[in-house]
Formats: C-alpha cells, sequence, structure tokens
C-alpha cells in the first residue's frame, strides 16, 4: 500500500508540472508520464483490461496531442496576467478539497466494495455465457446495449472532426499533398 | 481514505488547468487529466483487499473465484470511457488545428477579442 | 519486381525516418498487428476484448504513417478502404445483435454456448470482439490520416 501512495504522489508532482510549465513539449511528456503511473494504479488494482487499454490509449493521444501542440508556437506565454480567472480556479480547488473530506467520511471503505449485482455476474458468469473473462462478458452480454451506445460515440466523434477538418468544396487533390509527413520533419 | 483525497487532489488540478490557463492546448491537458482521475476513482471503489483478476482460469474453484474477486463492473464502464477519451481528444484536437488556421494565435483571449 | 519497389522505398532518403528505424519498422509492423489480432480473438479467455486490440491495430498503420512516408501507407490502406472497414464493423455489430431478436430479446445470446475455455464458446462475444476490433481500429487509422492530410499548419513564410 505504500508503493500505490507514492505513485500517486509521483503523478500529483506530474500533473503540477504539466499544468505550470511554459513549454509545451515538457507539458505533453508530463502528462504522458501521469497517463503511465495510472496504468500501472490499473494493474495494482487487479484490472489488467484496463491496464492495456489506458496504455494503449496512452501512446495514440500522445501522437496526436504532439501534433498539435509541437509544430508552431511552442511556448504559451501570456500576455496579461489574469487575476480573476486565477483566483476563481484556487478558490474552486480549496472549496472542493474541503467539501470532499466531508463526504469521503460518508463513502465505501476502500477494500470493501459494495458488490450487489455484481456478486450475479460473478457467480453466474461461467455458467450463463461461457465466457472465462468475466469483464468481456459484462460488456457483451449483460450490459451490450452500453457497448452499442460507446461505439456510436465513437462513430460520430471521428464524423465530427473529419466535418470540421475539411477545406471549403472539394479541393483538387494538388501535389503537395503527396508529400511526407513524419513527425520530425516538415515538408 | 486517504486514496480518494489524492486522487480528488488530481482532479482539482485539472479543473484549474481548464479554467484558469488561456492557451488552448493548456485547456485541452487539463480535459486528458480530469478523464485520468475519475477512470482512476471508479476503479479504486471496486478493490477488494488480497483480490484477484476476475479472469475464471481452468483450475479455479467457482466458489473461490467469487469470495475472493474484484469487481468487474466498474471495470467494464471504464473501458468504454478511455476510448471514448480518445475519440474527444481527437475532436478537440481538430477544433485546435482550425482555430490556429484562422486566427494565427493559441490564446483565448486574443481569439475573443478577434471575433471574426 | 518488387525487390526494385522494396529498394527504393528503403533507401529513399528524402521520404520518411532514416535507415535505421525503416529497418526496425518493417519488423515491428508485422509483429504488432500479430498482437493486435490475438488480443481481440482471445478477448473472451484473457484479458483485452476488442476495444484494446482495434486500438493496437491502429498503432500499427500509424507506425507505418510516421516510419514511411503518408503516400506508403495510404497505398496499403487508402480512406475510402478506411471509411468501408468503419461502416461494416458498425455494421455486423447491428445485424448481430438484430439476429438476436428473433430468437428471444435484442443482443441474445443465440449462438451455442460451447466448452468453456476453448476459443470457439462463449456464443457472440468472439464475434462481436472481431467487429469492435475491425470498427476502432479503421476509425482511428481514418482520423490520423485527417489529421496529417487535411490539418496542416503553415507558419507565415510559407503562406
Amino acid at each position: 500500500m505504500l508503493l500505490f501512495d507514492i505513485i500517486l504522489i509521483f503523478m500529483i508532482i506530474g500533473t503540477i508540472i504539466a499544468v505550470e510549465t511554459k513549454n509545451m513539449l515538457s507539458a505533453v511528456v508530463a502528462v504522458g508520464a501521469v497517463g503511465f503511473g495510472v496504468s500501472l494504479l490499473f494493474l495494482y488494482l487487479r484490472a489488467p483490461d484496463i491496464a492495456i487499454t489506458q496504455v494503449i490509449v496512452e501512446i495514440l493521444s500522445l501522437i496526436i496531442l504532439i501534433r498539435v501542440a509541437t509544430r508552431v508556437d511552442n511556448v504559451a506565454i501570456e500576455k496579461r496576467i489574469d487575476n480573476f480567472a486565477n483566483m476563481t480556479g484556487l478558490i474552486f480547488i480549496g472549496l472542493f478539497i474541503a467539501f470532499c473530506i466531508w463526504a469521503f467520511t460518508d463513502v465505501i471503505p476502500f477494500t470493501n466494495p459494495l458488490m450487489r449485482v455484481s456478486q450475479h455476474y460473478l457467480d453466474a458468469g461461467l455458467r450463463e455465457t461461457g465466457a472465462a473473462n468475466i469483464v468481456a462478458a459484462v460488456i457483451l452480454d449483460y450490459r451490450a446495449y452500453d457497448t452499442l451506445g460507446e461505439a456510436v460515440v465513437i462513430f460520430t466523434s471521428i464524423l465530427g472532426a473529419f466535418v470540421i477538418l475539411r477545406n471549403k468544396g472539394k479541393k483538387k487533390h494538388s501535389e503537395e499533398d503527396d508529400v511526407t509527413v513524419g513527425i520530425l520533419e516538415d515538408a | 481514505m486517504l486514496q480518494y483525497l489524492l486522487d480528488m487532489i488530481i482532479f482539482a488540478l485539472g479543473i484549474y488547468c481548464l479554467i484558469a490557463k488561456r492557451h488552448i492546448i493548456k485547456k485541452i491537458i487539463g480535459m486528458c487529466i480530469i478523464e485520468y482521475s475519475i477512470n482512476l476513482f471508479l476503479i479504486l471503489l471496486g478493490y477488494r483487499m488480497h483480490g484477484i483478476a476476475p479472469i475464471i482460469l481452468p483450475e479455479m474453484n467457482n466458489s473461490y473465484f467469487a469470495q475472493y474477486s474484484v469487481d468487474p463492473l466498474p471495470q467494464a464502464l471504464v473501458l468504454t470511457s478511455i476510448v471514448i477519451g480518445l475519440g474527444t481528444l481527437a475532436l478537440m484536437a481538430a477544433f485546435a488545428i482550425k482555430l490556429y488556421e484562422k486566427y494565427r494565435t493559441f490564446d483565448m483571449s486574443e481569439i475573443h477579442r478577434l471575433r471574426g | 519486381m518488387k525487390q526494385d519497389i522494396i529498394e527504393e522505398i528503403t533507401h529513399d532518403r528524402s521520404t520518411g525516418m532514416t535507415l535505421i528505424v525503416k529497418t526496425v519498422a518493417k519488423i515491428m509492423i508485422a509483429m504488432v498487428l500479430l498482437f493486435g489480432f490475438y488480443i481481440i480473438i482471445y478477448g473472451h479467455l484473457t484479458p483485452g476484448g476488442g476495444f484494446a486490440g482495434g486500438v493496437i491495430i491502429a498503432i500499427a498503420y500509424v507506425l507505418m504513417m510516421l516510419a514511411f512516408s503518408r503516400k506508403v501507407a495510404l497505398k496499403k490502406l487508402n480512406d475510402f478502404w478506411a471509411s468501408i472497414f468503419d461502416n461494416l464493423g458498425m455494421l455486423a455489430f447491428i445485424v448481430i445483435a438484430y439476429i438476436g431478436l428473433g430468437f428471444g430479446y435484442f443482443m441474445y445470446n443465440f449462438i451455442w454456448h460451447g466448452n468453456p475455455f476453448h476459443l470457439i464458446s462463449a456464443g457472440i462475444i468472439p464475434l462481436c470482439n472481431i467487429a469492435i476490433g475491425i470498427k476502432v481500429g479503421a476509425a482511428l487509422y481514418a482520423i490520423f490520416i485527417g489529421l496529417s492530410i487535411y490539418g496542416r499548419i503553415t507558419t507565415k513564410e510559407e503562406e
């Protein structure tokens, strides 16, 4: 349990670096470190499905963030210091942490989960569905509607990203669209 | 309770980054940090002390598995949530690219002043 | 003939990354693709499933696009076919759900459950995993093509 808390504190330090630094490449690398720390914690909490998915999604989101954030304008310098937004943010953090300390006295203690429906899934999962991976049985047999909704959400968000990125009208496929794209080289 | 509290500190820092910074990519980074902390919180709710992963091995007794396994329901919800977070990130990156093409800056207050 | 094309892509210094990266990528793309298919197909026996495997397949194609040039990756799988696979995956998932409606309720597990701990078991779960894996992989590869073709951030001198 001590290792768990140490990794959480490491993640808090990484978050502070990602929020405050002015160099965009450092911020993206810090977010990547926080993501890998989260994946280690998932492995500790006995969730191997989630750990695999978190590592893979972290890699792809790092690629997208580097492509957007570090092509031009590598630093985030603010010309005017906006005191109102900073004060509002800090007041919100203070109030939120105070509220959390009060609310977490009432939530379930850390290592005794409240499993009312899940007990039935664990008892009868192999018998009713035939799958040895109970998480796969839950997302594709007991709760398949949520998977359908999730497929629709991914579909729609990718469609929306394409609609936003398209140029006005259909441009003719020009010569410069065939040049390289590699991350480290500019065309 | 200490683990819940440390996780909520990460969430609070993410929200601070989302509302108090004016660079668009910082806001996207704040959104990513919020997603990490919320997924971690949901999995923290389902951990059982000295538990085993919810996967049945061929030589395992069913009653032993039902007594010692961790909660599989939050893991099913978080699995879809992580991949949806990736789709949302792609959409936000598309917005950021288009805003830079039109206004030549990533600073939100400048964009708010230019007003097309 | 094919050897000439491979020589031309590998030794073409103006596109893509250096020679070391290209040589390693040629081996790694096949292994990553195979690993992705393994995670999808054995999703009902070991951790993984359709979503993780689909993202791994998308990463294999993104690696191809980054190490070699965009033209090589588009020759293997261009954006028209990526869109077709995306829609086919979604359609297969919905058709499987509707066939279950004829046997009971929507998304009913109508295939024979089989022996547990074998590859062919658990009804519709492997088929749904394959459909979702193809869908998620093609969609994420398509959005990466979009970000690299359309979203070109140019500096002031290039205008």
